[in-house]
């Protein structure tokens, strides 16, 4: 239960959306300001002092998109190696620097971007700024350091895929959904490619990517503007512009049949993941399919939940996530876990009446109502943190604009009844859907089945 | 070195307090919020936070598995989830409707130590949504419909967690050391424990523990300390005091020498948990005790296990140690995963480190940048509504005071080298050491020195 919910959390986190901005509503984004340097850099200022505290990220437009078959991962693993020192702040001197500032800082690689923040005491501000700035161009990759980071990313891989059922079914699926497109390959990269990089990889990688032109910088909490824009020169201002980045060209190709695949391993419960390709935010499109995702998933009293798990008692988790903050077009995803003793088989017959449903019928005005003030209360709610405002903003501006923030409850609001219906009957069908099952094999060792944790001892 | 360490703390904690001034425009603040008793007993925090018109409310109850009843773990955990699943007037899918149709968040759980209600809310909604609130915590029905499903939805996340080998690992480790105390179960119990539970238990639990008198109630948002006031009055105090419970039960180190438990699981990696039973939260050397920890295993990337295992041998992706400060004595670990191969030798550079900083004072710049971090990054404690009123709850429970987060650097800097190896030594200690390892034993080699003791698991 927790899992599937823990991989839709970092769904959510990494590219889903479910809040936004209101047009009317205190205009939270209106006090950004937006600067861009000479040498190409994108600036993105918000000042909000309820805490003496400030965040500072900077999100470069590279992710595991950038990246082809044999070389997967690098994205993510150049992400680690710049905590790995730069010639003026060698290993180990940028994470004391920051724990004595009183500083949380770290990064995060998706599919579109990596970003690193420094979230801290505002007096650390300047501090921030130029290790970022120092670490854009200055890194310092050996060949010792970086054989000892691909070991820990390996153990990384280990951790979140190769011992976990239900991650490495989501990973098949969406291997299988995609062709054409480099979202088919998962953030992290493939075991083999992740343990066959080679330093000379990411060196050309970084050069490649990691430029001012390439990357926005936002800084958000108790800031004065006009200080801080001056800081920001003398410290990014001072990098030179680097050659653009090759251009993206890749796009998937319609689908034109269900598409099914499985994996048989060791695992408790079987699960089922079902995707279908759906339009990003540049398509009005978006909005009903979104309209859509809240209807069905949203909160204890949503379609799927209510019928899978509270009615039919069925399955232990149920739900569906729509993407739609991406760079390139990407999925529309239903999962459900059967309770022990449940067929998968009534799990997904359950899960296709629903889908039948809402393209049969329209939905409820009480329904779309509810969507909509959800949409509203969950972006006030989401401004309670200073770090994920920074966040919408970086993400945003890396996939497209941070402008685009604002259209998204007026969309919300618009959408109707006919238009949920609508994207339904033309996204929702079986020709344009993959489906993932996991088949659990039984344990071959007697002794596992013994070592059951609360039987475990005495 | 020390004194100049000590400077710059006191320096950085100036500017913050001139920067609070600054930002607030108003006299600095030096407590967290304000606080009111009821005629029931119920405890009042309230913080005024006008930046959004929302309002957090956070009712902590001394209701979590630490108070579970020997033989039926999940008790707490079942009492706290099925609040929402009907009241007496009405039931579960209404409840669910009306939360999810003003756009609010309202959750029940329980932890170790306490059951949370807890809802978020946009401020013009906030009078129907605490209806709800009181409905909820008052008048819950706990009908045996709803707990027969919950159970089997229990029973299922036990068996998928069965999935996730560092939840086998805690488990099993949490078993070994605490035995029948209740920290020794899953808070959302055990296969055995769940069908013990009844509809009688449930309305027990919830008469005896959920009274105003053993709860606090914490507001914070856009409201004046009047309007909150009178929020608590309205819906809270008609809330019928409680009888004086009991002290919850201490726990006793069971071990009398190291022991091993082995797990075998076709994994590729080995999932590894060291610990031993630390302090409570009341405990004075708790600030020595999170320093130490923060030193050897709690400071992230400059942490000496992190240096040692990740940064310089690559041998993990997650090294860490942890201490949960209860309102009774919880574990101390280390925690960390690792291929199966190199178990033994991140084992053994747990122990050596352990060994390290129970014989030797930690260094002058350890201890200053330690105690730099954990008071300067406070304030990030208290950045947002959420966290203030988590932080609001938490001193009230352990009885810290509201100027907590003001006091708190004078309590970090007056603990010193010594206070650290002290508890050290007497906390982090290997005769009682629970070590639990999962997965693919006969590809872990572990060489154990002698005083390690496997106990075998009996099927």
């Amino acid at each position: 239960m927790k899992k599937l919910t823990v991989i839709l959390s970092i769904i959510c986190l990494l590219v889903g959306l479910t809040v936004s901005t209101s047009a009317d509503n205190g205009n939270l984004f209106s006090r950004v300001q937006e600067h861009q340097l000479d040498n190409g850099l994108t600036v993105l200022l918000l000042p909000e002092s309820r805490a003496p505290i400030v965040s500072v990220q900077v999100w470069y437009r590279v992710g595991s998109r950038n990246e082809v078959l044999g070389k997967t991962g690098l994205s993510h693993l150049l992400e680690h190696l710049m905590f790995r020192g730069t010639e003026k702040y060698g290993p180990k001197v940028f994470s004391r620097l920051l724990q004595q500032a009183g500083a949380s800082n770290n990064a995060f690689t998706s599919k579109d971007y990596t970003a690193y923040f420094e979230t801290g005491p505002a007096a650390g501000l300047r501090l921030f700024l130029e290790l970022e700035a120092d670490r854009m161009r200055n890194l310092k990759l050996s060949e010792e350091l970086f054989r000892t980071e691909q070991k820990v990313v390996v153990e990384e891989r280990r951790l979140r895929t190769e011992d976990d059922p239900v991650n490495s079914l989501y990973e098949e699926l969406v291997a299988t959904a995609f062709k054409a497109h480099p979202y088919q390959w998962p953030v992290i990269g493939w075991m083999h490619d992740v343990a066959s990089l080679q330093l000379a990889d990411l060196r050309q990688h970084y050069d490649r990517y990691y430029q001012p032109n390439n990357a926005t910088l936002v800084v958000v909490g108790d800031i004065d503007p006009a200080a801080t824009l001056q800081a920001i020169l003398e410290t990014f201002g001072q990098i030179p512009r680097g050659p653009d980045p090759p251009p993206f060209r890749a796009l998937e190709p319609p689908q034109q049949g269900e598409r099914r695949t499985e994996i048989t391993r060791e695992a408790q419960l079987p699960a089922i993941f079902m995707a279908y390709h759906t339009p990003n935010l540049t398509e009005a499109d978006a909005f009903p399919l979104e309209v859509l995702s809240l209807i069905l998933a949203q909160g204890r009293s949503s379609r799927l939940h209510r019928r899978l798990v509270y009615e039919a008692k069925v399955a232990l988790d149920v739900g569906a996530e729509y993407e739609f903050a991406t760079a390139s077009p990407s999925l529309f995803v239903f999962y459900a876990q059967p309770l022990p003793g449940k067929s998968l088989a009534y799990v997904e017959q359950l899960l296709e009446a629903e889908i039948d449903k809402i393209k049969n019928q329209p939905v409820s005005e009480q329904e779309l109502r509810k969507a909509k003030n959800q949409t509203e209360a969950a972006f006030i709610m989401g401004q309670d943190s200073l770090f994920y405002r920074g966040m919408l903003l970086g993400r945003y501006q890396t996939i497209g604009s941070w402008q685009r923030l604002n259209d998204i409850v007026p969309g919300i609001r618009a959408v109707t009844a006919a238009d949920v219906q609508r994207v339904a009957q033309k996204y929702l069908v079986k020709t344009n859907r993959t489906v993932g099952i996991l088949n659990p094999l039984k344990p071959s060792r007697p002794t596992t089945e013994r070592f059951v944790p609360h039987e475990q001892v005495r | 070195m020390n004194k100049s360490a000590n400077k710059a703390v006191w320096l950085i904690l100036l500017i913050l307090v001139w920067g609070w001034t600054a930002a607030a425009g108003q006299a600095a603040e030096s407590v967290l919020g304000q606080r009111f008793v009821l005629p029931n007993g119920l405890v009042c925090l309230f913080s005024q936070q006008s930046d959004l018109p929302l309002v957090t409310v956070d009712l902590t109850v001394k209701a979590g598995a630490l108070f579970d009843p020997p033989g039926k773990a999940g008790l707490a955990n079942l009492t706290a989830s099925l609040l929402r699943y009907g009241t007496r007037t009405k039931n579960a899918q209404q409840i669910a409707e009306e939360i999810d149709l003003l756009g609010a968040a309202l959750t029940t759980s329980a932890g170790r130590d306490a059951a949370t209600v807890k809802l978020t809310i946009l401020k013009k909604d906030l009078p129907a949504g605490l209806k709800i609130f009181q409905d909820v915590l008052l008048q819950p029905r706990f009908a045996p419909m709803e707990l027969q499903a919950m159970v089997q939805r229990l029973k299922g996340t036990l068996k998928s967690q069965e999935d996730e080998p560092g939840i086998v690992a805690e488990r099993a480790f949490r078993r070994t050391l605490f035995g029948d105390h209740p920290y020794g179960s899953p808070a959302i119990g055990t296969l055995a424990s769940l069908p013990q539970i009844s509809q009688y238990d449930l309305r027990t639990f919830h008469r005896l523990y959920y009274r105003p008198n053993n709860a606090i109630l914490t507001i914070v948002g856009d409201l004046t300390f009047e309007e909150a006031r009178a929020l608590a009055e309205e819906f809270f105090a008609g809330w019928e005091k409680g009888d004086e419970l009991p002290p919850p039960p201490t726990p006793a180190a069971k071990q009398t020498q190291p022991t091993l438990v082995k797990i075998d699981k076709d994994i590729t990696q080995a999932n590894i948990i060291l610990g031993t039973i630390s302090l409570p939260r009341s405990d004075p050397e708790f600030y020595a005790f999170q320093l130490m920890n923060y030193i050897l295993g709690g400071g992230g990337f400059t942490s000496r296990l992190m240096d040692n295992i990740r940064e310089n041998r690559g041998l993990a992706y997650n090294v860490h140690s942890s201490f949960e400060p209860g309102l009774v004595a919880g574990p101390f670990d280390i925690s960390l995963e690792t291929k199966n191969a190199s178990g033994g030798e991140a084992v053994a550079e747990v122990l050596a480190e352990l060994t390290r900083i129970r014989q030797e004072l930690v260094t002058e710049a350890e201890l200053a940048d330690a105690k730099t971090y954990l008071i300067s990054s406070l304030p990030m404690k208290m950045d947002s509504n959420a966290k203030r009123a988590a932080l609001l709850g938490y001193v009230e429970m352990y009885g810290l005071g509201l100027d907590y987060p003001w006091r708190y650097a004078e309590i970090i800097n007056a603990v010193t080298r010594d206070d650290i190896l002290q508890v050290a030594r007497k906390y982090l200690d290997l005769e009682r050491a629970v070590l639990v390892v999962v997965g693919r034993q006969q590809e872990i080699n572990l060489n154990l020195p002698s005083p390690w003791r496997q106990e075998t698991p009996t099927p």
